[in-house]
C-alpha cells in the first residue's frame, strides 16, 4: 500500500511538473499579449514602399506596442503598398496621425511607428492614415550617398 | 522467375496484412480506453513507469541540448553582433523542433522499447492467453492503459524538455557568456507566438506520443512469441518509431510553418 502511495505521489509530481512547464512556455517564452478579436479595430495606411514589413510586425506609439500588422497588399492603381493594422480599441488615434516604417536596430525587424497629431477627431474603425513615410531602404540611402559624393567631386 | 514474383507478392500481402492488423489493433485500443476511465489505478501505474521513469533522461538531455544551443548560437550570432537574438534562437529551435522530436526519440528508446519487450514477453509466456482464459480482455486491461499513459506523458515530457532547454541556454548564454538577461527573455517573448509556435509544438508532441505508443504496443502484441521474436520486435519499435517521428515531423512542419 505504501508503494502505491509513493507511486501516486511521484506521478502527481510528474504531472504537476509537466503542467508547470506548459505554463512556463505559455507565460515566459511566448507573448501572451495577443488580444482577442473583440477589442480591436482595423485601420489602413498606404506606403510608397513598405520595405521588409511583415504580417504580425508590431505597431507602436511612442515605443509602446498597441497593435499588429495583419495584411499587406498592393494598390492596383497607384502601385502603393496597403498595410492593414489591428489596433487595440482602448487606444484612439487622432485623424492627423502619421505612420512611418522604422527598423529596430540595424538588423532588427521593421515596425510601424504612429505619431499622433493634434486633431480633436479620432480615426474611425476601418479608417485610413493619410500621412505616411516609407520604409528606409538601406541600398537607396547608400546609393544616394555615393552619387552625392561622386557629384561633388 | 516465378519464385521472385512469389516473394514480391508475399512481401506485399504480408505488409498489407500487418497494416490491417495494426489498424484493427488501434481501433480496439481506442475503444478499450473507455474502460480505463473507471480504473485510474491502472493508468497511474503506467504513468509512473512511462512518465516518471523517463523524467530524468528527458530533463538532463533537455538541459544539455539547451546549453549546447546556447554555446553554438552564441558563437554564430556573435559574428554578426547579434548575441541579443540568442534567446529567440534557443527557444524557437527547442519549442518548434527539438523539444517534440528529441523527446519523442528518447521516449521511443526509453519507454517504447520497454513496452514492446514487456508485452512481447507477456505473449511469449502466455500471460495474455491466460487472461483471455479468465475472460479478461488483455487489450482493455494491459494495452489501453499503456497507450493512454504514453499519450498523456509525451506532451508533458516535451514541455519539460523545452522549458529546461531554455533554462540551459540561459545558464550558458547569460550566465557564462554574458548575453544581457533582459534581451534574452524579451527577444524570445517578442518573437514567439503562443498559437503559432507553442501550440503547434504541443500538437506535434501529441501526435508523436500517439504514434510511438501505437508502434511500441502493436509490435509487442504482434511479436512472434519466442525470445528472438521479442528481440526483433523491440528493434523494430525503435527503428520504425524513429522513421515515423522524423518523417511525420517534416510533414507537420510543412503544414504548420512552411508554405509548401
Amino acid at each position: 500500500m505504501q508503494n502505491t502511495k509513493t507511486q501516486e505521489t511521484l506521478v502527481g509530481i510528474f504531472v504537476a511538473c509537466g503542467i508547470a512547464a506548459l505554463f512556463f512556455m505559455a507565460m515566459q517564452i511566448s507573448n501572451l499579449s495577443s488580444f482577442s478579436k473583440d477589442d480591436i479595430y482595423s485601420i489602413t495606411a498606404n506606403f510608397e514602399n513598405s520595405g521588409g514589413l511583415k504580417v504580425k510586425s508590431p505597431v507602436s506609439v511612442a515605443g509602446v506596442r498597441i497593435g499588429r500588422v495583419v495584411n499587406i497588399s498592393i494598390d492596383k492603381d497607384s502601385y502603393e503598398s496597403i498595410v492593414q493594422m489591428h489596433i487595440e480599441s482602448q487606444y484612439n488615434l487622432p485623424d492627423d496621425t502619421t505612420a512611418s516604417i522604422f527598423t529596430a536596430g540595424l538588423l532588427g525587424e521593421q515596425y510601424v511607428s504612429l505619431e499622433p497629431g493634434g486633431s480633436e477627431d479620432f480615426i474611425a474603425a476601418n479608417g485610413a492614415i493619410d500621412i505616411t513615410q516609407s520604409a528606409i531602404v538601406l541600398e537607396e540611402v547608400i546609393g544616394q550617398f555615393l552619387f552625392k559624393d561622386a557629384a561633388e567631386e | 522467375m516465378t519464385h521472385i514474383f512469389q516473394q514480391l507478392g508475399h512481401a506485399t500481402l504480408s505488409s498489407f496484412a500487418k497494416l490491417g492488423r495494426s489498424s484493427f489493433f488501434l481501433l480496439l485500443t481506442l475503444t478499450g480506453i473507455l474502460s480505463v476511465i473507471p480504473r485510474p489505478r491502472l493508468l497511474i501505474k503506467q504513468l509512473f513507469s512511462i512518465g516518471v521513469l523517463s523524467f530524468l533522461i528527458i530533463t538532463i538531455s533537455g538541459l544539455f541540448i539547451g546549453m549546447v544551443l546556447g554555446l553554438q548560437g552564441f558563437n554564430i550570432l556573435s559574428d554578426f553582433g547579434a548575441e541579443e537574438a540568442l534567446g529567440i534562437m534557443v527557444a524557437a529551435s527547442l519549442v518548434r523542433e527539438l523539444g517534440p522530436v528529441v523527446t519523442a526519440l528518447l521516449f521511443a528508446g526509453r519507454a517504447g522499447s520497454a513496452l514492446t519487450a514487456e508485452i512481447g514477453l507477456m505473449k511469449a509466456t502466455e500471460q495474455l492467453s491466460g487472461m483471455e482464459m479468465m475472460a479478461i480482455d488483455p487489450i482493455k486491461r494491459i494495452i489501453a492503459p499503456r497507450f493512454l499513459a504514453g499519450f498523456i506523458a509525451m506532451p508533458l515530457l516535451a514541455a519539460l524538455f523545452s522549458s529546461i532547454g531554455v533554462i540551459g541556454g540561459h545558464i550558458v548564454g547569460v550566465g557564462m557568456l554574458g548575453v544581457d538577461d533582459g534581451s534574452y527573455w524579451s527577444q524570445m517573448q517578442a518573437n514567439l507566438d503562443l498559437y503559432d509556435d507553442i501550440f503547434n509544438g504541443i500538437i506535434k508532441s501529441i501526435v508523436f506520443g500517439f504514434i510511438v505508443s501505437w508502434i511500441a504496443l502493436f509490435e509487442g502484441y504482434d511479436a512472434i512469441p519466442t525470445s528472438e521474436g521479442v528481440s526483433r520486435a523491440t528493434t523494430r519499435t525503435v527503428v520504425n518509431s524513429a522513421f515515423a517521428i522524423l518523417g511525420l515531423d517534416f510533414i507537420l512542419t510543412a503544414l504548420m510553418f512552411g508554405d509548401l
